[in-house]
């Protein structure tokens, strides 16, 4: 019955294995530059808060797709940004890595954002009158706990991301997407076969993820 | 009250959309006064829908003059996106006539569908800027950047056989790589020299870009038709030959691919005869 | 959060200088990198104006290409939400369900589409619909699209209405109770017609995400949607790729900043609202999260909202 998972020909846990990595290193970006663009909108430099929500509200209204051609048209084709990769899969990679940060991030950036305000107001005003300055307050006070309260949040975007990641299709990174398009034009007689062994390996993917990261939001939740 | 209103509008919306897409699927092959003829629509040169809504290219003057030939005047021909996956669906199932769309005859496509022709011999080429000069064989690639669009087969010969070391960047899109090779990012597209021709002919692009003239690949170009049936198959023969012979197809060679400086192959013999 | 000013003191004569400072270095930083983009483009030839001016010049590039691809994203969404809608509305209440043998199942289905990439159901309902049925080539690229995109959305709406339930209070249920009514009577004169006005902000939130979903369609399986125009324009105005490209995300990111802005009118309109509860289910676009939060927890009140207030924003009250 499964005779047209010709591991051979098809690489499925390669393409796999490529669905992780892009997913794992976009996560571990977004989860950055998330948090500085958070940073950015709560600070006291009005040009900073402008450019963060100038740039939230521009990047969550564009498709991913026209995200990732951007990344590979106009930084690569265009720009001659490699990133340091030596071959165009490489460097397709690192493309598709740098697109899904850069549209993932404006997610984390809401949710924390969102996570800042349940501080209570106390916490901010005590650090205040410490004496701790702006960077002080948001990053030994208020985003420690903002963290804890938005692991929940957080773990539906590292799920959602994980889906985004077959996006990068469009510009040619040979993850899962991309294989499932070449095995069902090619085993075109068992298409429902391939379509289920493709969604169960997004369910394995995303199921235990939600399933840890809802215990550890239980877990780390400030108790108020 | 509000929500009521609501609900009419979003019903009204539902049989705009779907009055709108009965209108777009419906038009019938069938009909005896019109024919309908499968091209490219975004291939410059060969079949290309322009921003006028008229079709520019060589395989529409091969499909016009064959349809006249047929017996159908210009304005009966009804046109019709053949993309390259979709072309022996569209035979099969009977929504178009015929399809004259760089449709290269091969053994596998035969037994799905019938061919007549060829009517245009194609190779495997490479695009390369006009001042380039390092590359002369596709052995030069091995060290260079070669751009195709994903999943296309003239990419894969060339990494399979003649150049394995080359660097190969797949996207989206012919466009994509002429950007690319534009900005000196890669150093050669490769496809059908057809259609390379055909963009290297385009206004924009006059004296940015050369043909490597390398023949890779023998690619024959067919009309594609329904399987087995060998009247038609005959009749488009009959006429392609008479294109030929009248200096249409000459004149429809000159017109699409001639600023290109492209040397072109002469009209092939016919060969798919049942 | 409008007023952030908790996080940090009123700027003194210092503190201002040293804002003024950063504004400056943000600027030049910023400066430096547009005009890096800008001039290694001219230097490549892309800023060129015969790549751009079609734009402006060239009226039927609107109406033979991005116009009519514009309309068939339009059609998509519109159709999409519209099937998705009932379906989800149908698997949200099935999930509420007091038998297990109604709720497991539909729970089941309702995770099984949410954990899938609606770029897989795209691609196996085109697949299912050329092989299986006999929709002409030239449509069924649109109904492979509507496809995926109900099958994902049903189950997200699904969720959206179930958290929209929710979030009434238990006080509606029992006085419905009390003056004799049956559980549908009370779903659908009570609790629905409630949740509705609750979930509205979450459902045009939901669009953005199927507008931009669309856009799969028009890279994978040749859609002749609005993102799929660049391939046509590009073959005839001379592969001007970044100029077309560019034109199309504005294009994109005004459709759904307005679409954006309607939901947040809505959702301060609803919040507003003396006759409902109060309460509104957002969404965190394009992260499916439904987020519910209940009267007197107004969340762009500054921090402490849930400590404090009866509601618990930020959190997911769905499970």
């Amino acid at each position: 019955m499964f005779d047209f998972l010709d591991l051979e020909r098809y690489d499925l846990l390669g393409a796999f294995w490529v669905t992780v990595q892009l997913t794992v290193y976009s996560a571990v970006g977004s989860l950055i530059w998330g948090t500085i663009l958070a940073g950015m909108r709560v600070s006291p430099v009005p040009l900073m808060r402008g450019f963060g929500t100038a740039y939230v509200n521009i990047m969550r209204n564009t498709p991913l797709t026209v995200v990732l051609v951007a990344a590979s048209l106009g930084l690569y084709q265009t720009l001659s940004v490699t990133l340091g990769g030596r071959d165009s899969d490489q460097i397709g990679f690192r493309l598709a890595v740098l697109g899904l940060v850069a549209y993932t991030a404006t997610f984390v950036c809401e949710a924390l954002r969102s996570g800042i305000n349940t501080v209570p107001v106390g916490q901010a005003e005590a650090a205040r009158a410490l004496g701790l300055g702006f960077t002080q307050v948001l990053t030994l006070i208020v985003l420690p706990q903002a963290f804890r309260s938005v692991v929940a949040p957080l773990a539906n975007v590292l799920i959602a991301l994980t889906k985004n990641t077959t996006v990068a299709a469009t510009i040619g990174v040979s993850e899962a997407a991309l294989l499932m398009k070449e095995m069902i034009e090619n085993e075109s007689d068992v298409i429902f076969l391939v379509f289920s062994v493709f969604a169960f390996g997004f369910i394995v993917l995303t199921l235990p993820t939600g399933l840890l990261l809802g215990w550890v939001s239980k877990r780390v939740a400030v108790k108020r | 009250m509000k929500l009521r209103k609501a609900g009419t509008a979003a019903a009204a919306a539902v049989v705009l959309a779907l009055t709108a897409t009965a209108c777009g699927g419906g038009s019938d092959s069938g009909d005896d006064e019109k024919i309908t003829v499968g091209i490219k629509f975004d291939q410059p040169g060969l079949g290309l829908k322009t921003p006028d809504g008229d079709y520019t290219g060589f395989d529409v003057d091969v499909a016009t003059y064959v349809a006249k030939e047929l017996g159908y005047d210009e304005k009966d021909i009804e046109w019709k996106e053949a993309p390259s996956a979709e072309r022996e669906n569209l035979i099969s199932r009977g929504d178009v006539d015929f399809i004259v769309a760089s449709y290269s005859i091969t053994d596998e496509r035969k037994e799905k569908v019938s061919f007549a022709g060829p009517y245009f011999l194609a190779h495997q080429d490479l695009l390369i800027r006009a001042d380039e000069t390092s590359i002369k064989e596709a052995g030069d690639l091995n060290s260079k950047k070669l751009c195709s669009v994903t999943g296309s087969t003239s990419a894969q010969n060339v990494k399979n056989e003649l150049a394995p070391k080359a660097d190969l960047d797949e996207q989206g899109g012919y466009s994509q790589c002429l950007t690319g090779l534009e900005n000196k990012v890669v150093d050669a597209l490769t496809t059908d020299d057809a259609i390379l021709a055909g963009y290297a002919a385009q206004d924009e692009h006059k004296g940015k870009f050369k043909l490597a003239g390398l023949s890779l690949s023998d690619e024959n170009y067919g009309i594609g038709l329904k399987k087995g049936d060998t009247e038609l198959q005959k009749k488009i023969n009959d006429a392609l030959k008479k294109m030929v012979e009248d200096g249409s197809w000459d004149k429809a060679v000159k017109d699409n691919f001639g600023p290109a400086g492209y040397k072109n192959e002469p009209a092939p013999e016919i060969t798919e005869t049942s | 959060m409008s007023d952030l000013s908790v996080l940090y003191d009123v700027p003194g004569p210092r503190a201002k200088r040293r804002n003024w400072l950063y504004t400056v270095l943000f600027l030049v930083v910023l400066g430096l990198v547009s005009w890096w983009v800008l001039d290694t483009m001219a230097d490549k030839n892309q800023l060129a104006g015969e790549k751009w001016l079609p734009f402006v010049e060239d009226s039927r590039i609107w109406t033979t290409f991005l116009l009519p691809g514009l309309l068939n994203t339009l059609k998509a969404a519109a159709l999409a939400i519209v099937i998705a809608l009932p379906f989800g509305a149908l698997l949200g209440i099935g999930r509420l369900s007091d038998h297990r043998w109604i709720s497991v199942p539909v729970g089941a289905v309702v995770e099984f589409f949410r954990a899938i990439p609606v770029l897989l159901l795209m691609l196996f309902a085109n697949e299912a619909y050329a092989q299986l049925t006999d929709v002409e080539s030239e449509i069924r690229p649109l109904y492979a699209v509507v496809t995926g995109l109900v099958l994902y959305n049903a189950s997200v709406i699904a969720e959206v209405v179930r958290a929209g339930i929710l979030s009434l209070p238990h006080g509606q249920t029992d006085a419905a109770k009390a003056i004799g009514m049956r559980k549908g009577q009370i779903m659908s004169y009570v609790l629905l017609p409630q949740a509705v006005t609750a979930m509205l902000p979450a459902l045009v939130s939901q669009l953005v995400v199927i507008v931009k979903d669309t856009a799969l369609g028009g890279a994978l399986l040749g859609f002749a949607e609005l993102l799929s125009r660049v391939r046509s324009i590009t073959a005839n105005y001379g592969a001007n790729t970044i100029a077309a490209f560019t034109v199309v995300a504005l294009l994109f990111i005004l459709l759904n900043f307005l679409l954006t802005s309607f939901a947040s009118w809505l959702e301060g309109r609803a919040r507003r609202s003396r006759k409902g509860t109060g309460a509104v289910v957002t969404e965190d676009i394009g992260s499916d999260v439904a987020v519910v939060s209940a009267p007197g927890d107004d969340r762009t009140d500054g921090p402490g909202g849930p400590g404090h207030g009866p509601g618990d924003g930020g959190v997911r009250k769905t499970r």
